[in-house]
């Protein structure tokens, strides 16, 4: 029997919650990191019981916590005496602490000296370090994952999280001074690693767009090509949209699948080029999307009614499901609130496992966490009350 | 060296596993610099929470208060009262309140 984990980040701490594979009946643990917020948490594929987590505070600042027996304990690499200082003859040896230290490249060897980018007010400003959206662990090495950050940047680790360096060709590409914040601040929130080309990296920026490398994350290109968005000056400018999840399936990863602020979008050639595909959902904007682990061509979103009210339309949580790769849509509802409902989910807050049916998870801001283990005929939640929720991660394992 | 007292705020012990009083050997002069460096020297997990990694500027929303005083805005290099330095009174680490 396989069992399911699903890591979920709130406002105030993390939770995890744990299933066999019938995924019925749910233990809940947490809170974790207790009164902080945690963006993201999410596990290596190759070593499931290897989860990163990145912790902020409006205080406090960055933290990045790292787990090595599944979420049981958890621990800041690199300030165990892993790392030592040899640098401050004061305390020779003692640990360096930098898992937490995300400092923008401006190097000449490797860094663009860009240091400005747009901002609200349409003057340039500094790049300046925030938080940590969503952590990517490598496909292939547990000690290597991929940082998306605010203001937006892309940051590696390649010793399980001890120490981070900017992959700057990003915030470097010469539109890099176009870029601007969203209303949510300026930030990295989509990483997607092309499981058949190790080579070909996506990320998403608010309120930048989606770009593309095919050298490992050193140069890249914005890849915006059809996207619509009227509240920018040229609605078919380079750079400027704002993207807010992109999902793809592991066995065609040259199917791209977005939800823009409004739009639902979808490439065939690994983002060259988009069209639309929104069809008939009752409304266009929203943050997360999905696609189903083992039908390629089936897709989830859930809608919200506008970018001035994020909550479902009507009142109603409606998942929306498209079995055709975008256009035709079913709302699915069993077991989800019909009335009065105004949550919202959150583009980091839905994801998918790989059993037998497809389950289905995501959690909203009003601290509920949906399941579902048909492919999202049915749902029921798997916890209510929890503080607002920033996150869902699913991972199986073997018992 | 000085034996200083530190207070920390609930998160900060959390994150370094202490009590929320820490007894520092501080080089003197008893400074906020000489006492962050003697923090995080002993807490590495506590660098870059209360001040920036590379600037080293207080974080926006940490305050300092010593010997009954807002110490928050004087300069880091400037010597804490001699309460603080003898150890009479503890150096507290405050985050900032909030509203709501």
């Amino acid at each position: 029997m396989k069992k399911v984990r699903v890591l979920v980040g709130t406002r105030k701490g993390a939770f995890i919650l744990t299933s066999d594979g019938n995924r019925r009946d749910w233990a809940v643990s947490g809170p974790h990191f207790a009164g902080w917020e945690i963006y993201h948490m999410k596990g290596s594929p190759v070593d499931p019981n290897r989860i990163y987590a990145s912790q902020t505070s409006s205080w406090f600042g960055q933290i990045i916590q790292r787990s090595d027996d599944g979420g049981e304990t958890w621990y800041q690499p690199g300030s165990m005496g892993e790392v030592k200082d040899e640098s401050e003859n004061e305390n020779p040896g003692m640990p360096r602490g930098e898992s937490n230290k995300f400092v923008y490249d401006t190097s000449e060897e490797t860094g663009k000296p860009l240091t400005t980018h747009q901002f609200y007010d349409g003057t340039q400003h500094p790049w300046e370090f925030a938080r940590v959206w969503h952590l990517e662990p490598s496909l292939e090495d547990p000690d290597t994952v991929y940082a998306g950050v605010e203001d937006a940047a892309l940051f590696k680790t390649t010793d399980g999280g001890k120490t981070w360096k900017e992959l700057a060709g990003l915030r470097g590409h010469e539109s890099g001074p176009r870029w601007q914040p969203g209303a949510g601040g300026m930030c990295l929130h989509t990483i997607v690693l092309d499981p058949a080309n190790p080579d070909r990296i996506y990320t998403a920026i608010s309120a930048a767009g989606a770009f593309r490398s095919d050298d490992g994350g050193i140069n890249w290109k914005p890849i915006n090509q059809g996207l619509h968005s009227q509240y920018i000056p040229d609605p078919h400018a380079e750079v400027g949209h704002c993207v807010h999840r992109i999902a793809i399936h592991p066995t065609r990863p040259d199917v791209l699948f977005m939800q823009k602020h409004w739009d639902i979008m979808r490439s065939n050639d690994g983002g060259d080029s988009w069209f639309e595909v929104s069809g008939n959902v009752p409304s266009d904007f929203g943050f997360p999307i999905a696609v189903h682990a083992h039908e390629p061509e089936t897709i989830y979103v859930v809608p919200i009614e506008s970018d001035s009210l994020h909550y479902p339309p009507e009142g109603k949580l409606r998942v929306y499901r498209s079995r055709s790769g975008g256009n035709e849509w079913e709302a699915l509802t069993q077991g989800l609130p019909q009335e009065n409902c105004y949550v919202n989910i959150l583009r980091d807050a839905m994801a998918v496992d790989t059993l037998h049916p497809c389950g289905v998870y995501f959690g909203t801001t009003g601290g509920q966490v949906y399941g579902s283990a048909d492919d999202g005929d049915s749902w029921e939640a798997i916890v209510r009350d929890l503080p607002a929720v920033l996150s869902v991660e699913v991972q199986v394992l073997d018992d | 060296m000085k034996l200083v007292r530190v207070t920390l705020p609930f998160h900060l012990c959390t994150l370094a596993g202490a009590a929320d009083e820490v007894v520092l050997a501080v080089q003197p002069p008893v400074s906020q610099t000489t006492v962050l460096d003697a923090l995080e020297s002993r807490y590495p997990m506590l660098r870059g929470t209360v001040r920036d990694h590379v600037t080293m500027k207080r974080r926006a929303k940490v305050r300092f208060f010593a010997n009954e005083e807002d110490v928050t805005h004087d300069p880091p290099d400037q010597p804490l009262p001699e309460e603080i330095a003898s150890g009479e009174k503890p150096f507290m680490i405050i985050g900032a309140i909030s509203g709501g």
